[in-house]
């Protein structure tokens, strides 16, 4: 067991009677203070910081910190703590945190589900509640019994006492265990003592999520509630001139049309008379410096921005020198376009407005930022700001934005009453905050033998964190390097550089972010150097990988599974690829065919990741099918284009995405280890766009360096 | 006013007749299983039966439906005992859970109408429906699992 020491006792941990009895563990993080309940409504006391309540029937509500948006967390977060409480996983209800300090992610500084680390952030702390609360029960417990704490042990849901053969359970043990004193020390389990972490334990929202019964912030009922829709200037950065709202409030249902920050709003009494209203709106747009720009613009401002010396993300051995000595040399430009993140759910969210507080119901990533926004929006203080996560209709770093918050906020500040604010599907596509397009140069030389002996990568890009004033200062943005500073191949002379543009289309969190451009990049490039090498591709990255024991076992992995040494019937080809991101590492092969039109058709997607420590099997498979089917829909089909300063798709006939018919066999294979848990909800996504794309330069001859592939 | 039959229950509604059914459903009648993604027939997550056929509702008139069965997800079963839900369940589908409804409904109404679907009467009832997510792998395995669970059932 390793002991873990709870730094500051009582301020760590606080176990409480909840109101109508039973055991409420709280945990802090160092340096936070305690806060009262933020439910306005609630009687309930001191439950806005509890991890965990036992109630007198046996039962156990977790509440769940991090944002349920199809990734498993909702029975991830649960799992850690029954794990160390001992707990009977029938009696476990899980529930989604309001918004507290208390909750905020120990690797966010806030309370926000992105990056792939609600796992690796809480992976202490909750197995620290769970195991304070079996500690106070156990001593309950012994107490009750008076016999030695040594002498009772926990198992499913109960302490017992195995001399005497006596059993009580933890809802009878609750109350007691309240008023114990919480330890200064807990033990947590070794991996081998797990009994339920590593297992493939059932979600426990899919019940609700079979029967419509499951409410998405899209679902947001709240009494006397209106509906409105924004217009929105085409054109980014584009002003309102002047509206009529004449034709709009003739509609039936619509009862005002008022400008807010973000355009013309048309609230009504359901949605469809805000549509109409919306439809017949009259707005004059100041459209503003971006009304020139298209697609070709941004281009030719990236290649112009690729002929200036960039800032040094990675620098080691003498780049000029290795490409002009060297056997031979390789040059190449690759492209990604812009891309809309296309939640299933079109944005929406709920807000109320009132002069002495405020409620939020949305499907957010971030409930901070919801917090702040409503702070900044109607001057009430934090503890006045009540935040409802829904379920999430997927976010993948969309749901990060707080641009849909405002919205409704603005609207129930102006209106005095509860407002929804929905989004169409095309609201939803031309007003995203895109994953950047980018530019890079790359120019590789190799020894006689076929080595690589140099590797420089030109990332000519938008800035993501521009728009955050902590974060813009910084000459290069991480995200826009991250997975090619960090490509992990033994290359002497390396060089990464960033170049930053900014052609004024917003640019945001996209699962996996940087890698999952950079990836396709550098594996594809990688891919190009091993055909000028007359190397196999696999058998390249081995000998370049020879210091990363994660990566080549998941590339070996891959390849044994996928029949990589082994022929394939006339007609299909295979692609691999590799790539660490968000503190897991993944593999893929993947096996595709051309079709007679043209087409590129994948059959099988053979993925292997290790992913540290395994806390669910089941989700580490879904997680991956899902990142799998993200990046393939992108490597295939994805693509923002611009066009008079406007984005030219708008729904799903001309921004397709993968249908039931294109999906690939999956098969997903886990790493056993006993490392730290790593991500899962993004990883999957970097490998597959290069490991598809390698399969077709294996089909072609020809490397395909722009995205989406088109033959 | 207008009469329908929603899952078993006649409801009069007084809207304009040209509003699409999803709106009905979702707005008027509160029953918000059935989800709004795309208003154009294009992703499928507003799939309800009438008369026992997959319709997306974003794009069906209310008025076009009166007098016609209509089910939605919260009609399917009352205690998610439909083995199309129960399939799902053992399967683990869903993720985000969005699209399940309009998965689930299409999925009932194919193995309503074939008992034991082959890949390509499931690529071809089921690639209406969007699933962002990725659940596609396990929506055909439950698929299968629902038939057979149909089929011992019978
Ligand atoms: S909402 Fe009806 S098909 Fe998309
Ligand atoms: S489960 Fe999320 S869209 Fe299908």
């Amino acid at each position: 067991m390793t002991a873990i020491m709870n730094p500051g006792r009582r301020a760590f941990l606080k176990a409480t009677v909840a109101a109508g009895g039973g055991l409420l563990v709280a945990f802090y993080l160092p340096g936070c203070e305690r806060r009262e309940a933020s439910t306005a409504s609630s009687d309930v006391v001191f439950e806005a910081n509890a991890w965990l309540r036992i109630a007198a029937d046996d039962s156990v509500t977790i509440r769940v910190a991090s944002s349920e948006m199809g990734q498993g967390v909702m029975t991830a977060i649960p799992m850690l703590i029954a794990e160390e409480l001992d707990a009977d996983w029938s009696k476990i209800q899980a529930e989604m945190a309001p918004a507290a300090q208390a909750y905020f992610n120990p690797l966010m500084g806030r309370q926000h589900t992105g990056g792939s680390t609600a796992v690796r952030g809480f992976w202490t702390p909750v197995r620290q509640a769970g195991a304070a609360a079996r500690e106070m029960l156990r001593l309950a417990a012994a107490q009750t019994w008076g016999v030695p704490e040594e002498g009772c042990r926990t198992e499913a849901g109960a302490v017992l006492h195995p001399a005497s053969g006596r059993r009580l359970s933890y809802g009878a043990l609750a109350d007691k265990a309240a008023g114990l004193p919480v330890p200064e020390a807990v033990f947590l389990k070794e991996p081998d003592e797990f009994r339920l972490v590593g297992k493939a334990l059932p979600r426990v929202d899919t019940p609700s999520k079979v029967n419509g019964s499951a409410a998405f912030g899209q679902d947001a009922n709240v009494p006397g509630m209106l509906v409105a829709t924004v217009l929105r200037c085409p054109v980014f950065g584009g002003k309102v001139k002047q509206f009529n709202a004449a034709k709009a409030k003739a509609v039936a249902g619509v009862r005002r049309v008022l400008q807010i920050e973000s355009g013309v709003a048309v609230v009504a009494d359901n949605f469809w008379s805000a549509k109409r209203g919306r439809d017949a709106l009259e707005v004059q747009w100041d459209e503003g410096p971006a009304a020139g720009l298209s697609s070709a613009v941004i281009r030719r401002q990236m290649q112009e921005a690729a002929s200036r010396p960039g800032e040094v993300a990675r620098q080691q051995g003498d780049m000029d020198e290795a490409l002009t000595v060297a056997a031979k040399r390789l040059d190449a430009v690759y492209e990604v376009p812009y891309l809309a993140h296309a939640c299933m759910e079109p944005m929406n969210c709920t807000a109320h407005v009132r002069a002495q507080g405020c409620d939020v119901w949305v499907g957010t990533q971030g409930q901070t930022l919801t917090q702040q926004t409503a702070m900044r929006l109607t001057g009430l203080p934090a503890e006045k700001v009540n935040v409802h996560t829904l379920f999430l209709g997927g976010g993948f770093g969309r749901r990060s934005e707080q641009d849909f918050v405002a919205d409704a906020l603005e609207l129930s500040k102006a209106v005095g009453a509860p407002v929804k604010v929905m989004w169409t599907r095309e609201d939803d596509i031309r007003h995203d905050y895109y994953r950047p397009a980018t530019y890079n140069v790359l120019s590789a030389g190799m020894d006689e033998r076929g080595s690589p002996t140099a590797w420089s990568h030109r990332i000519v890009g938008p800035s993501i964190f521009a728009r955050f004033p902590a974060r813009a200062g910084a000459a290069i943005d991480r995200t826009s390097v991250e997975g090619a500073a960090n490509i992990p191949y033994a290359i002497p002379n390396l060089s990464v550089t960033y170049t930053k543009v900014d052609p004024g289309i917003p640019v945001g969190f996209w699962r996996s972010v940087g890698s999952s451009q950079n990836a396709f990049v550098t594996e594809c490039f990688l891919d190009e150097l091993a055909a000028l090498a007359g190397k196999d591709p696999y058998e390249l990255r081995g000998e370049l990988l020879a210091g990363e024991p994660r990566h080549k076992g998941v590339l070996e992995l891959a390849a044994r599974k996928a029949g990589w040494s082994k022929a394939l019937p006339e007609g299909r080809h295979r692609g691999i690829a590799v790539a660490a991101a968000f503190g897991s590492v993944v593999a893929q092969v993947a096996e595709i065919s051309i079709t007679d039109r043209r087409q590129v058709r994948v059959h099988r997607v053979v993925c292997a990741i290790d992913c540290g420590m395994i806390v669910n099997p089941d989700t580490i498979e879904a997680q991956m099918q899902s990142g799998i089917v993200y990046g393939l829909t992108a490597a295939l089909k994805g693509q923002i284009t611009i066009k008079d300063g406007r984005v030219e798709q708008g729904n799903f006939n001309d921004y397709p995405l993968l249908r039931m018919d294109e999906m690939p066999e999956i098969e997903v294979h886990i790493m056993p280890s006993t490392e730290p848990p790593g991500g899962v909800g993004e990883p999957g996504t970097p490998p597959i766009a290069p490991a598809v794309a390698n399969a077709v330069f294996a089909a072609t001859g020809k490397p395909v360096r722009r995205l989406p592939i088109r033959l | 006013m207008i009469s329908l039959m929603i899952n078993g229950k006649k409801q009069d509604i007084d809207v304009d007749p040209d509003t699409p059914l999803l709106w009905v459903l979702r707005d008027t009648l509160g029953l918000t299983g059935t989800k709004y993604g795309c208003g154009i027939a294009a992703c499928g997550a507003c799939t309800v039966h009438v008369n026992g056929q997959p319709i997306r509702s974003c794009v069906t008139p209310v008025s076009s439906i009166a007098g016609k069965r209509l089910t939605t997800i919260e009609g399917l079963s009352e205690d998610n005992s439909h083995p199309v839900q129960r399939a799902w369940i053992a399967e683990e589908v869903p993720q985000c859970g969005f699209c399940q409804s309009g998965q689930i409904m299409a999925a009932a109404a194919l193995l309503a109408a074939k008992t034991t679907p082959s890949d390509t009467d499931i690529d071809s009832a089921m690639s209406g429906i969007i699933c962002r997510c990725g659940t596609y792998q396990r929506i055909r395995r439950a698929i299968k699992r629902a038939a057979e669970l149909m089929a011992r059932e019978a």
